[in-house]
C-alpha cells in the first residue's frame, strides 16, 4: 500500500486507477444505499453473479454506489458510457439487461422511466426532467462512485483540494477563502462558516476540536444521510481542511444511530484515508496531524443543537447550555471547537477544489452555492435534489418534482423541519434562499422540503411538529418545556373539536414567549410551524375551531366517511376489508358506512377503486 | 445477562467515561435491552455514579429498560410518513396486536415502536419490521405484513 506524501503521489495513484479502468467497456452503477429499502442488494448480487457466469468480469465493471437521488424509482441502475437509466429493477431483470443492453446494445424499454404526461420513455439519466434542472456539485459523486473505495474518490479528483490547501496555503488563507466564498452553514442556522472558523482559529489554546454534525434529526430530511452514505470522503476531506484552518488535531463525526450505512461508510472512509496518509500523523508528508472518531447518536433530536451535541460527545445526557461563551471559544471539554454540518463540509471540499470565485458565481447575493433538498410528500418525483440557491419553489416542485400526485392541487410546502414553516401557493415563485425563506416565515433548515396537497390538514401538520418537539424537548428550560406542553394542549383541543375563540391569539402569544425566553433554538423556533400556518391558513383554523370541520379528512373527530351512491359499484371490497364491520350493503348495490361503528381507519378510503368514498 | 460480555465491552472502550454512550449501545446490542443489573454493573465497574448511568439510559430514546419482543416493529412517524398516513398504520397495528407504542405482545413476538424518521422519506409511509422495510404502506396491508412474522417459523 502506497502512502501519499505529495501532490505528485496523488496524481500517480489517480493515473494508475484510471489506467486500470481502460479495459472496461461498460460500467454499471447500482444504488446500494437508499435503494436497499427496495431490496437492491438482491439485484446487485444477481448482477455480480451474472457477470461472473458469463465471463464478462474483464469488460464490465459493476459499481455499488450511493444514492442516485430519484429514490422513488428504486432500485436504480445506470449503465455508462451510454447513461442508460433503468428503474424499479428486480433481480429477475438482470439476465435480460446483460444480454440485451450489455451484449446486444439494445435498450430494455420496459425498465425505462416513462414521462407520465407524454408517455414518452426516456433512455438517459441526464435527460430525465428530474435531473435536467439540477446542479449536482456537492452530491455529484453520489450514485457515481463506490463510496467504500477511496481510489474511486481519488480518480474523481478526490483529495486534490486537500493537497492544494496543505501545499500552498496558510491556515489564515484557508479561513479567508471560506469567508470570501460566502458559504453559510447548511445545518439550519445559516451562519457564515468562515466567520465561525476565524473565531475558533483566533481563540487562545493549543487543543482545539473540529466536529461534523451528521445527526440529521429533522423528520422528512435525508440529504445528509445520502451524502454520508454516497460520498463520505468529500465530508472527510472538508473536515481535514477545516481542522487545518482552525488548528485542530482531533475531530469527531456525530452521526445518527438510525443511519447504520452512513456510519459504516464513514468508518471505512476514515480507515482508508489513514492508510493512504490522508489522515493520522503527518498528513501528505506535512507536519499536520489529525485523527477522526465517529460518535453514534442515541436518538435525541436536541443533540443536533451544537452545545447539546458536544455534551453528548463528552458522554453525558445531551442538554444545551446558554451561549456565550460560544463553542468557538469554549466548546467540547471547554476547548475552542468548530461544529459544521456534514453538507457544509462537503461544500468546503468543492470550494477548494474549484476555487472561491467559481463558488461565488453560483447562487444569490446572500446565499452562495447550491443546496441539497429532500423533496418528499405529495409530489410526483420524490428524492434528493440539488439546486442552485435562488431557484424558485415552482421549479423545484413542478419542474423537478413533476407537480402533485394523483391529479390533486398544491397546498403548501413545509421547509426547515420542526423549526420551519409552511409556504402557500401565493409564494410559489419565491426564490429559495436563506433570506427569502425567513421573510416568508419559514427557514432553510437542513433541507427537508415536504409538499402538501388538499388531503393534508395544516392544523394537523402544526400539531404534528409540536407533538414531535414536546417529546424531544430536553426539559432543561421552563419556556420550552412548559410552553410546548401548553401549545400542544391548545392544538390538540382544536384538532379534536374543542377549539375556542381566542385559541389562535393564545398560541401566538405562547410562541412569542418561547422565542424570546428559550435556552436554545429548539424552543426558540418551536412556534414557527404554528405561526406560519396561522398566517397563511387562518381559514383552516377557523373551520376547525368554529365549524368543527376538517376538510382534508385528517382530524378524526371533525369529519366522517360517506359513500357516494352514484359512484359505488357495490364491489364489496370495502365491506370485506373493514376491520370494524362498519360497511354494509348488497353486492352490486351501493354500500353505506355506519358512522357509529366507523373508527376512520381509512382502509376503505384507500382501497376504493371508484373514488366513491368521500370525506364529509 | 452474562456479565462477562459486559466486561468485554467495557474493556474494549478501556472504561473511558466519555465513551459511556457507545458502551451502553454495545451492551444493549447483546440482548436488545439494558437490564437493571447491567446498569448497576456498568456504574460499579466504571466508577460512575449510578444516577448518571440511569440518566443516560433514560435520556436517549434508543435505550430500552424493558425486554423487547422477537420482532421489533418500527413505524416511521417522520413528516413525509405522517402526511402519508402513518398514524393510521400505527392505529391499525395497535388494534391488530392489542398493544400500545413501547409495549410488547404477551407472547413476546412483537414490540411496537415509533421512530422520528428513518430517512427513507421518498418511500413514505414506511414501516420497518426487524431489518425489512415496507414502503408506501396503507392500513389495509398491515395484517398481511404482520403475517410474515406471526408463525414460529423463519419469520
Amino acid at each position: 500500500m502506497k502512502r501519499i506524501n505529495s501532490t505528485a503521489d496523488l496524481k500517480i495513484v489517480r493515473d494508475a486507477v484510471l489506467r486500470q479502468r481502460d479495459s472496461f467497456t461498460k460500467n454499471i452503477q447500482i444504488c446500494n444505499t437508499g435503494c436497499r429499502a427496495r431490496k437492491s442488494l438482491k439485484v446487485s448480487t444477481a448482477l455480480n453473479q451474472e457477470i461472473k457466469v458469463r465471463g464478462l468480469a474483464d469488460q464490465v465493471a459493476v459499481k455499488e454506489t450511493g444514492c442516485h437521488g430519484f429514490c422513488e424509482l428504486g432500485p436504480i441502475l445506470v449503465i455508462e458510457p451510454e447513461n442508460i437509466f433503468y428503474c424499479h429493477v428486480k433481480a429477475e431483470d438482470i439476465p435480460e439487461i446483460i444480454s440485451e443492453t450489455i451484449l446486444g446494445g439494445r435498450v430494455v424499454d420496459r425498465l425505462l422511466w416513462q414521462d407520465p404526461q407524454s408517455g414518452e420513455a426516456i433512455t438517459c439519466e441526464r435527460d430525465l426532467p428530474f435531473y435536467r434542472e439540477q446542479q449536482k456539485h456537492v452530491s455529484g459523486n453520489c450514485g457515481k462512485i463506490d463510496p467504500t473505495d477511496i481510489e474511486d474518490y481519488i480518480a474523481n479528483n478526490g483529495y486534490t483540494a486537500l493537497c492544494e490547501v496543505l501545499t500552498t496555503m496558510s491556515s489564515k488563507k484557508v479561513v479567508d477563502t471560506v469567508i470570501a466564498s460566502g458559504l453559510r452553514g447548511r445545518g439550519g442556522g445559516g451562519f457564515p462558516a468562515g466567520i465561525k472558523w476565524r473565531l475558533c482559529a483566533s481563540a487562545p489554546g493549543d487543543v482545539k476540536y473540529i466536529i461534523a454534525n451528521g445527526d440529521e434529526g429533522d423528520p422528512g430530511a435525508f440529504m445528509d444521510r445520502s451524502l454520508m452514505e454516497g460520498d463520505p470522503h468529500s465530508i472527510i476531506e472538508g473536515m481535514i481542511i477545516g481542522a487545518f484552518a482552525i488548528g485542530a488535531s482531533q475531530g469527531f463525526l456525530y452521526v445518527r444511530e438510525e443511519y447504520p450505512i452512513a456510519i459504516e461508510h464513514l468508518a471505512i472512509a476514515i480507515r482508508q484515508a489513514e492508510e493512504y496518509g490522508l489522515l493520522g500523523d503527518n498528513i501528505l508528508g506535512s507536519d499536520f496531524c489529525l485523527s477522526l472518531k465517529i460518535n453514534k447518536g442515541a436518538g435525541a433530536f436536541v443533540c443536533g443543537e451544537e452545545t447539546a451535541l458536544m455534551v453528548s460527545i463528552e458522554g453525558k445526557s445531551g442538554t444545551p447550555r446558554s451561549r456565550p461563551p460560544y463553542p468557538a471559544f469554549e466548546g467540547l471539554w471547554g476547548k475552542p471547537s468548530v461544529l459544521n454540518n456534514v453538507e457544509s463540509l462537503a461544500n468546503i471540499t468543492q470550494i477548494f477544489r474549484n476555487g472561491a470565485a467559481w463558488y461565488g458565481d453560483i447562487g444569490t447575493q446572500g446565499s452562495k452555492g447550491t443546496k441539497i433538498f429532500s423533496l418528499v410528500g405529495k409530489v410526483k418525483n420524490t428524492g434528493m435534489v440539488e439546486v442552485e440557491m435562488g431557484t424558485t419553489l415552482r421549479k423545484i416542485i413542478f419542474d423537478i418534482g413533476g407537480g402533485i400526485r394523483n391529479g390533486r392541487s398544491f397546498k403548501a410546502v413545509q421547509t426547515g423541519g420542526p423549526s420551519g414553516g409552511c409556504i402557500p401557493i401565493s409564494k410559489i415563485d419565491m426564490p429559495v434562499d436563506y433570506d427569502s425563506l425567513r421573510e416568508a416565515g419559514a427557514i432553510m433548515g437542513s433541507g427537508g422540503m415536504i409538499v402538501m396537497d388538499e388531503t393534508s390538514c395544516m392544523v394537523d401538520v402544526a400539531r404534528y411538529f409540536l407533538n414531535f418537539l414536546l417529546f424531544e424537548s430536553c426539559g432543561k428550560c421552563v419556556p420550552c418545556r412548559e410552553g410546548l406542553q401548553q401549545m400542544h394542549t391548545v392544538m390538540t383541543n382544536i384538532c379534536e373539536g374543542r377549539g375556542e375563540e381566542g385559541d389562535m391569539e393564545l398560541l401566538s402569544e405562547l410562541a412569542g414567549i418561547m422565542t424570546t425566553a428559550s435556552l436554545c433554538a429548539l424552543g426558540g423556533t418551536a412556534g414557527n410551524p404554528v405561526l406560519s400556518t396561522i398566517r397563511y391558513f387562518q381559514n383552516e383554523y377557523k373551520a376547525h375551531i368554529f365549524d368543527k370541520k376538517c376538510a382534508a379528512g385528517v382530524c378524526k373527530n371533525l369529519f366522517a366517511y360517506e359513500i357516494d351512491e352514484n359512484l359505488c359499484s357495490g364491489c364489496t371490497l370495502c365491506a370485506v376489508k373493514c376491520p370494524e364491520g362498519a360497511v354494509s350493503g348488497e353486492k352490486k348495490k351501493p354500500h353505506t358506512i355506519d358512522a357509529e361503528t366507523c373508527v376512520k381507519c381509512g382502509i376503505c378510503f384507500s382501497l376504493c377503486k371508484f373514488d366513491a368514498i368521500r370525506v364529509v | 445477562m452474562d456479565l462477562n460480555q459486559i466486561e468485554q465491552v467495557l474493556q474494549k472502550y478501556e472504561y473511558r467515561h466519555a465513551d459511556i454512550i457507545s458502551i451502553m449501545q454495545d451492551v444493549q446490542g447483546l440482548e436488545n435491552y439494558i437490564p437493571e443489573e447491567a446498569i448497576r454493573y456498568i456504574s460499579e465497574k466504571m466508577e460512575l455514579n449510578l444516577a448518571r448511568v440511569y440518566d443516560i439510559a433514560t435520556f436517549y430514546k434508543t435505550f430500552s429498560l424493558m425486554p423487547r419482543g422477537r420482532h421489533t416493529i418500527k413505524v416511521c412517524c417522520g413528516t413525509a410518513c405522517h402526511l402519508g398516513g402513518s398514524d393510521r398504520n400505527l392505529d391499525q397495528i395497535k388494534r391488530s396486536l392489542q398493544i400500545e407504542e413501547g409495549e410488547t405482545t404477551t407472547d413476546r413476538q412483537f414490540s411496537l415502536e415509533t421512530v422520528n424518521c428513518l430517512g427513507t422519506c421518498a418511500l413514505a409511509p414506511v414501516v420497518m419490521v426487524e431489518e425489512d422495510y415496507y414502503d408506501e404502506v396503507k392500513p389495509g396491508r398491515i395484517e398481511k405484513i404482520l403475517l410474515n412474522y406471526h408463525s414460529d417459523g423463519e419469520g
